[in-house]
């Protein structure tokens, strides 16, 4: 039961073959017996799952059950889950138990999921490798010496283990594509304002969006279908039809135009990645598609004004973590400033911090204009590349990563190099347009993953293009060797 | 751009994060670092540019003035740290 | 050396919202600490602000009744702090584009001049919470039911040369804010808030001397007084050779005493830059003009209208057109009497204290501008007196009622008919044989003054209800008549 995918499970459960309780004990189980491998979630909300499951299960038998009724998820612990711990990584919210639920959540609610649990993540989705939770690392089911990827790593993780089918994920610079590539998984980060934010702890307003992250493109359709919409409570949430993701799955791809920009080819990308994703190319081509080479001119500028906008949003999104209303406070402060100082300093990880201070730096008096109103400047520019290349061609296409996963500390002692990880996926959330990560391929034993961007709010062409190349290759099948039956 | 010390301290304190003192020196090396990764900007034509502060050229909705909120404050007084007769308590401020 | 003095304000105005300028939390004032915050305004961790229209468009209001221009575009800033107060650690505020631009008040001078104050803008922003200094243990309590509310922040050119200048123009500007419907105006609870920022030089000279900021003023006299108490420090400072420091400082109004705030010694950098939570409040001619259409008439031309058309005093006009209200209820009680000193005098008499003793306002008062109006007609037309009249007005104020309704069920009808005037004057005189005698006694010059005696006895013999114009005429007469 553990290696089907959401589409399959949700094909079981209609056909009566298990009950939704039975499928969520299996998850629950798989969890318990084998999660201390991957350390990818944060919290199990097992007494809830159970609830879920046997609610759906009566809905079942009332005739009144959808699509995803009774469908076992985990959710990236940035979403606000009612009564649920939701920590963000942090140590600053290792005690806070939110008192709402995040929109996504009360859609996923609605439509029948049931929440396995809150998985790991970097601190306050600051990270490329996961390194920088609270709650420790999570670790690659490919090789757990090496990262899953990061942000939303634990999701990753959780998923290429069949520990779970599907989970939500988050990405700011590449937080769903980049685990996604580096776990052999697929994910999708839709545009900018598909997807309701409310409640999903803000890092860089402007540049966050929440995804689905899955086996197939046919589990991400499935849940992209909960996900997208208007919401009234989220200001930058678009007013726009949602069409069902899973209906174009199938279109031909005969005359799909694709474009490589040679930027995404160029020195640092390892060369087996890069024979990966040419080989993915050809099956297009095999698809009918037709491949022409693009220019992305400033692709160079995407790392150094995504560097300055991301910090400098977050800088003031985590002003409000102060130790007054919720979250964690500093023992005995002497005085105001001694309980701001401390409760911040003792409560927020070494990347926070760090990213604080370059955002705090980048728009105080003096630097403004050379940094944030520079790399504002910057991302039109970036987003004109995007905009003139998606008038030539249907979809873009690279790799996700120029390296696959790495070991667990090679990179974290030097945040620059980190941030080196995230050169192909940033410019997609400066530009807000939306892009995926599929299976494309491995190399050295690990993962490949292809990248896939479409122009805005063309999410179904991505997924369509995602589920033909799934037909038509298996690697998206691929499990790691150490999982367990 | 190379920061000192001291600018790394005036930027904490902005900030309000406490650092200690064994901490100072690989921020302000890290930052540097990551000064001069940004710093590459710089070299960018940007002259004319429209600064983007938003991905979608969307202008803000209205919400209709409706109270929607109720009195919720035992549950999100829940989770906080201090509160006495319904107050969130800090140490004294001084005007 | 003779000195001038130099004043700038800003103003804090609440916006008479029913939410706040973010969240679907209700704005009404003295709820218990807390109850009227919602996530957002605790700024829970995924919470995010959807802008209130009604704040935008009692902005705009504003922005058109000081003839200002309007912003079509406006764009929401992060004001970066940290303070107990501020759930978010930003104030959302504007900066670089505010809805309201440069636009001008007119105030009027204690000798009658006209004065325009310009209006450098005015921003939407939210308000803070508030901190309770009494004793939890030696903690400051944070009520977080203000946080959120909308305000609009007025900035005003150095215009103003005195501190008398500076409340006149508080005083226009909060008839202004009343008569447009967008604040309460209700300053002991905040509502309207001034910060004062003062500056002395030497009278002649154009460079301005270092300011200093009082901020939170919520009174006119405690302005007055904190200008003047700061002028003069100021002076003292400078002329004892000391230089002023730009500083923010606190006036206390019941000590009377100010002094430097200590909290905010450090220069601040607020780090400004768009909130990216917000997206631009763009909006086009046919929101503006449409605003402009329920603009209320303006203090300004009420004022004009009643020294015009009614013949008020420069004073009279001034008070009633204060408030819109209580214009628009005056002109109201006005048009149905045909009589506007008449109306002026009882809306600013009868009205005024009894609306004072029930310590209510002009909105609330159990007497309509209709039943008014009704009510004075009836002494135009000599139904009632004006004693009869007040009794009239009390058992309205108390039970309602029209005026016609009142007369006709106690029977308050003034008696003009000559004949019964006549007997009871006959029975008064017949009643009163020893002030006859006096009367007949008396000088023929000064039996007119003791004719008021008489007076008296024949209004209360008649229940009041005696045309006294005919019973001096019949009163007289008769008297006379015995003299011979």
């Amino acid at each position: 039961m553990f290696d089907k995918t959401l589409a399959e499970l949700a094909g079981g459960l209609a056909a009566g073959d298990f009950s939704s309780l039975e499928l969520t004990e299996s998850c629950l189980n798989r969890i318990k017996t084998q999660d201390a491998a991957y350390n990818s979630f944060i919290t199990v909300t097992e007494e809830l799952a159970l609830n879920q499951a046997r609610a759906a299960d009566s809905l079942r038998a009332s005739g009144k059950a959808g699509i995803f009724t009774g469908l076992p998820m985990a959710h990236k612990d940035i979403f606000c889950t009612q009564g649920v711990r939701t920590s963000c990584a942090s140590r600053m919210l290792d005690n806070f138990i939110a008192p709402y639920d995040a929109t996504l959540i009360r859609k996923f609610n609605e439509a029948g999921a049931v929440t396995l649990g809150k998985t790991n993540m970097d601190e306050f989705a600051m990270g490329s490798s996961n390194e920088s939770s609270f709650y420790g690392p999570a670790r690659n089911p490919w090789d757990t010496e090496r990262v899953p990827g990061g942000s939303s790593g634990g999701s990753a993780a959780a998923i290429a283990a069949r520990l779970v089918p599907a989970a939500t994920g988050t990405d700011t610079g590449g937080s769903i594509r980049q685990p996604a590539a580096l776990c052999g998984i697929t994910g999708l980060k839709p545009t900018y304002g598909r997807v309701s934010r409310y409640g999903m702890i803000a890092f860089a307003s402007s540049l966050d969006q929440a995804g689905p992250m899955a086996r197939t493109a046919e589990d991400a359709a499935l849940m992209l279908n909960v996900m997208a919409g208007f919401d009234p409570l989220d200001s930058t949430c678009v007013e726009r039809e949602v069409p069902d993701y899973s209906a174009s799955l199938n279109d031909s791809l005969e005359g799909l135009r694709i474009g490589l920009p040679k930027e995404y080819f160029a020195d640092n990308l390892n060369p087996a990645i890069a024979e990966q994703v040419q080989n993915a190319i050809r099956e297009f081509e095999k698809l009918g598609a037709t491949v022409k080479e693009i220019s992305l001119p400033n692709t160079a500028l995407a790392v150094p004004a995504y560097y300055i906008i991301a910090p400098a949003e977050a800088s003031t999104n985590l002003s409000r973590f102060d130790g007054v209303r919720y979250g964690y406070r500093c023992d005995n402060p002497v005085d105001l400033e001694d309980l701001y100082k401390r409760t911040r300093g003792e409560g927020f990880g070494d990347e926070v911090k760090r990213r604080i201070m370059v955002g705090t730096y980048a728009l105080s008096a003096g630097y403004y204009d050379a940094y944030y109103r520079k790399a504002q400047q910057a991302r039109r520019l970036i987003q004109q590349d995007f905009v003139k290349a998606l008038a030539e061609v249907d979809v873009i296409m690279g790799p996700t990563t120029p390296q696959p996963a790495f070991r667990i500390g090679e990179k974290s002692s030097d945040p620059v190099q980190m941030y080196m990880e995230d050169i192909y996926t940033l410019a997609l959330n400066l530009a807000g347009l939306p892009g995926m990560s599929v299976p494309c391929g491995q190399a050295q034993g690990l993962p490949v993953g292809l990248q896939i961007i479409g122009n805005y709010f063309a999410e179904a062409k991505l997924l369509n293009v995602a589920h033909r190349f799934q037909q038509a290759t298996d690697w998206h099948t691929q499990a790691p060797a150490s999982i367990k039956g | 751009m190379a920061l000192e010390r001291s600018d790394v301290e005036k930027i904490a304190h902005l900030a309000r994060l406490q650092l200690r003192e064994d901490e100072v020196e690989g921020y302000t090396q890290t930052l540097s670092d990551i000064l001069a990764l940004v710093d590459q900007l710089q070299a960018a034509d940007t002259a004319d540019v429209e600064p983007m502060a938003h991905p979608l050229d969307a202008v803000q909705r209205l919400r209709a003035d409706v109270v929607s909120e109720d009195n919720q404050r035992e549950l999100l007084q829940s989770v906080a740290p201090a509160v006495e007769n319904g107050l969130f308590l800090v140490p004294k401020v001084i005007e | 050396m003779e000195w001038e003095t130099v004043i700038g304000l800003e103003i804090h105005v609440q916006l008479a919202t029913k939410t706040k300028i973010f969240s679907g939390s209700s704005t009404a004032f003295g709820a218990e600490p807390n109850t009227q915050a919602c996530a957002v305004d605790l700024a829970l961790p995924g919470t995010l602000p959807v802008f209130n229209e009604n704040a935008l468009r009692m902005a705009v209001m504003f922005g058109l009744a000081i003839d200002a221009e309007i912003g079509k575009r406006s764009v929401f800033e992060r004001k970066n702090y940290f303070y107990p107060d501020l759930p978010k650690g930003y104030q959302t505020t504007q900066l670089a584009e505010p809805v309201v631009g440069r636009g001008h008040v007119d105030i009027e001078r204690a000798d009658g001049s006209t004065h325009r104050v310009r209006i450098h803008h005015a921003h939407l922003e939210e308000d803070a919470g508030k901190s309770l200094h009494e004793d939890f243990h030696g903690m400051t309590g944070i009520d977080l039911n203000r946080a959120g509310t909308p305000l609009i922040e007025i900035v005003t050119e150095p215009d103003m040369r005195s501190a008398d200048e500076a409340v006149a123009f508080a005083r226009t500007l909060h008839s202004l804010v009343t008569s447009l419907g967008i604040c309460d105006g209700n300053m002991a609870e905040g509502s309207l808030r001034f910060d004062v920022n003062v500056s002395v030089r030497p009278k002649g000279t154009e460079t301005l001397g270092t300011r200093t900021e009082t901020k939170n003023l919520n009174s006119f006299r405690f302005m007055e007084e904190a200008i003047e108490l700061e002028v003069e420090r100021q002076i003292d400072v400078l002329e004892s050779g000391g230089e002023i420091r730009q500083e923010t400082r606190l006036y206390n109004g019941d000590t009377k005493v100010a002094r430097a705030m200590r909290s905010k010694e450090e220069a601040n950098d607020y780090r400004y830059f768009p909130c990216p939570d917000l997206l631009p409040i763009v909006i086009d001619d046919a929101y503006v003009e449409a605003v402009r259409a329920t603009l209320p008439i303006l203090p300004a031309q009420w004022k004009a209208t009643f020294v015009e058309q009614y013949g008020l005093s420069d004073y009279d006009a001034s008070v009633l057109s204060s408030n819109n209200v209580q214009a628009a209820y005056f002109d109201q009680v006005a048009k149905a009497c045909g009589d506007g000193k008449l109306a002026a005098n009882w809306v600013m008499g009868e009205l005024a204290k009894h609306l004072n003793q029930h310590d209510t306002d002009i909105q609330a008062s159990p007497v309509s501008a209709e039943q008014l109006g009704g009510l004075l007609e009836r002494i135009k037309d000599n139904t009632l007196s004006g004693n009869i009249a007040k009794k009239v007005f009390e058992i309205m104020w108390q039970d309602g009622g029209s005026a016609d309704e009142i007369i006709e069920a106690k029977g308050l009808k003034q008696v003009t008919d000559s004949g019964a005037i006549e007997q009871i004057v006959d029975q008064v005189i017949a009643n009163n044989t020893k002030q006859v005698e006096q009367y007949q006694a008396a000088e023929p010059d000064k039996r007119g003054k003791m004719l008021g005696f008489f007076m008296g006895q024949v209004m209360k013999a008649s229940g009041g209800k005696a045309n006294p114009g005919a019973v001096t005429g019949i009163l007289k007469q008769k008297l006379d008549a015995l003299c011979d």
